[in-house]
């Protein structure tokens, strides 16, 4: 190996303006034939026509738009189930899981901050229709239009409820997992969320065989506990979930007056439902004013305090992206501290490329982990401490509720709520004026 | 649900206000999408980065692998002793089976005229594994070299082999121009 290219070096090392390449292909004359024979044509087929990119969108479009209605005009569990296995067909099995709205957030992050990469359309439009969705009627996606979810639901069997502590706890990796995987797409490191997509692997049949096990132990843990990688690792669940959080229409259990049963809270699989407040108050109001005073008050230390500690591990992560990790290594070699080449640095010396030009690509390269680093650190500080805020505010409620944020819009609930009679939506006091749009059952 | 009073109304309006918002940055982004129009991209080896090291033939998430030889056999040389197909070329007229680089047998050799052979892969047995085409680059016209094939790839937005290669060979191109040869090659 290292003899061919040595011998293709000297070649090339004896006129160097022209590319080894080119030297190449004056080896061997070629050839003049008499008989009147004719070169094969280059079997090289196209992909499939874009314009079936424009049908992908269609029955995205689709789904969404059937599943809000089977989930707040029909109220039908049945319907979005049956939505969620069509899109596990068509988007999981059919497409092959790719492109889809999760990966697509990293394509938005690596076109915001690499010139050279233009969103495509099709790419911007699956990030943005989900979210758009949200806005309006909650995470309609999640209920039955990403085939991961779609997966997870179908295998569920009886879910056990974590404990409340384990809920909070894992349910702030996704926000982790985001801003990791918004560094490596920003810094062309690579796309976290599809190399470790732990499902796609089903889709077709194969993949690599850590992730491959990682998912099936995942699908395992999904009979047991409702829809896992939705609620302790989506990192698109972290926008949805923003979204959703301001719905105009989204769940309501009860179809009039609550009874306060908690029935519905127990047949949630996914710990989505918050129960009604108790109607004394626990402690004084000073007590919980003060504790929120202080967490309030945390909150910038927190954001400063993580900066810091991304920012140290920045070196760390950038050895992750390949320029730089090529860089280091071709540079101990021009040093003459490494004897032995590797077959990337091999790769490299041979392209005739200047060292220098790799210096510079990968000093940009870390600098961009630098910032990034430091900006994910930011943003684990806030998530912590505004979890902490969050749960140290008290929201009186007097119903049971599905917390916009979490519920994942399966409709279980419905059938379990026992109370039967006139479904209604209500739509903002603001824009009627007065209760909104009735539908009957 | 009928009036709440102040705080429902209080919180009804910031969230009324976040949806504007958001649909407006929705809207807005969509339309510079559409405007742009940017096309998708696709997959594909840079011949020329390409160190024949193997890993096409196993990194990709499908099996057999998307990666295929192809044969441009407008710079081919038409070698009777083709420096893709056989090992070794030192001993003499060593053209059987056993002395094939292919693993799969994937190359066939037909006669054209003295003194030319034709190489064509293959491809149903090829697996992308570069052995010809490292044979073919070293002492060869380098007519041998590997290409994502587009109808066989599942167009991951992660390509495994991208992430596996070790000279960053495997890049995006544009969906309108798929494949990447080395130097002119007629379709
Ligand atoms: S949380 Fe994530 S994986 Fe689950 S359904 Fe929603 S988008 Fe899909
Ligand atoms: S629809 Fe109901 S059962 Fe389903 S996730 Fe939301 S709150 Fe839970
Ligand atoms: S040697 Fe490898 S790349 Fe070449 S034809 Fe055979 S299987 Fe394909
Ligand atoms: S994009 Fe996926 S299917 Fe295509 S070559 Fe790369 S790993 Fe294989």
């Amino acid at each position: 190996m290292r003899r061919y290219s040595e011998a293709i070096w000297i070649l090339v090392g004896m006129f160097p303006v022209v590319p080894a390449w080119a030297q190449e292909q004056q080896r061997q004359p070629p050839p003049e034939f008499r008989s009147g024979y004719a070169l094969p044509p280059l079997n090289a087929p196209m992909p499939r026509a874009e314009v079936f990119t424009v049908v992908d969108l269609l029955v995205l479009l689709a789904v969404l738009s059937l599943t809000a209605w089977f989930l707040l005009g029909a109220r039908s569990r049945a319907g979005v189930r049956v939505l969620a296995v069509f899109s596990l067909l068509y988007f999981g099995f059919y497409r092959l899981g790719c492109v889809c709205s999760i990966g697509a957030v990293q394509n938005v992050a690596l076109a915001l901050v690499e010139p050279g990469y233009v969103l495509p359309w099709s790419v911007g439009l699956f990030f943005l229709l989900p979210l758009v969705f949200a806005l309006f009627f909650g995470r309609v996606f999640c209920a039955a239009a990403c085939p991961l979810g779609a997966l997870q639901d179908l295998v569920l069997i009886r879910s056990r409820r974590l404990p409340a502590f384990l809920e909070q706890g894992l349910s702030l990796i996704p926000y982790l997992y985001l801003g990791a995987g918004l560094l490596m797409a920003a810094t062309g490191t690579s796309f976290l969320f599809c190399q470790y997509d732990p499902f796609v692997g089903f889709f077709r049949f194969g993949g690599p065989a850590t992730v491959m096990a990682f998912g099936a132990a995942l699908l395992l843990l999904s009979t047991v506990v409702g829809r896992p990688f939705c609620r302790f690792l989506c990192p698109y669940g972290v926008l949805l979930r923003a979204c959703s959080g301001v719905a105009r229409w989204r769940v309501r259990i009860a179809p009039s007056a609550c009874v306060q049963c908690h029935l519905c809270a127990d047949a949630c699989p996914f710990g989505a439902i918050r129960p009604v407040t108790p109607n004394a108050d626990l402690e004084p109001r000073p007590v919980g004013r003060r504790r929120l005073a202080v967490l309030i008050l945390l909150l910038p230390l927190l954001v400063i305090g993580f900066s810091a500690l991304g920012h140290l591990a920045s070196p760390a992560l950038a050895r992750q992206n390949r320029v730089i990790a090529l860089a280091e290594r071709v540079w101990l070699e021009e040093q003459g501290q490494l004897w032995q080449t590797t077959e990337a640095s091999e790769g490299f010396w041979n392209s005739g490329r200047p060292p220098a030009e790799l210096y510079r690509e990968a000093l940009a390269v870390r600098r961009r982990f630098g910032i990034g680093a430091t900006l994910l650190g930011g943003w684990f500080g806030l998530v912590v401490g505004g979890r902490l805020i969050l749960l140290a505010m008290r929201r009186r409620r007097t119903e049971y509720e599905a917390d916009p944020g979490a519920c994942l819009s399966c409709a279980r609930c419905y059938a379990a709520c026992p109370v039967r009679g006139e479904v209604s939506i209500s739509l903002p006091h603001r824009v009627t004026g007065e209760t909104g749009v009735t539908w009957s059952r | 649900m009928a009036d709440k009073g102040g705080l429902k109304s209080r919180r009804e309006f910031l969230a009324e206000g976040a949806r504007t918002a958001g649909l407006i940055a929705a809207s807005m982004a969509a339309g510079s999408l559409v405007t742009r129009r940017a096309e998708a991209t696709v997959w594909q080896i840079d011949p020329l980065k390409c160190i024949q090291c193997g890993r096409c033939a196993t990194a990709c998430v499908l099996t057999p692998s998307a990666v295929k030889c192809l044969h441009a056999h407008v710079s081919c040389g038409y070698c009777r002793l083709c420096f893709g197909l056989f090992r070794d070329q030192r001993s003499g007229n060593e053209t059987t089976a056993e002395n094939n680089r292919c693993p799969t047998d994937a190359i066939r050799r037909a006669f054209v005229e003295d003194p030319y052979f034709e190489m064509t892969i293959d491809e149903d047995l090829c697996i992308g594994c570069a052995r010809c085409v490292k044979g073919c680059n070293a002492f060869g016209n380098g007519s041998l070299f590997l290409q994502i094939r587009q109808d066989l790839c599942a167009r991951c937005n992660q390509c495994a082999i991208a992430l596996a290669c070790p000279v960053g060979a495997v890049e995006r191109v544009p969906v309108s121009q798929p494949y990447r040869m080395k130097t002119e090659v007629r379709r």
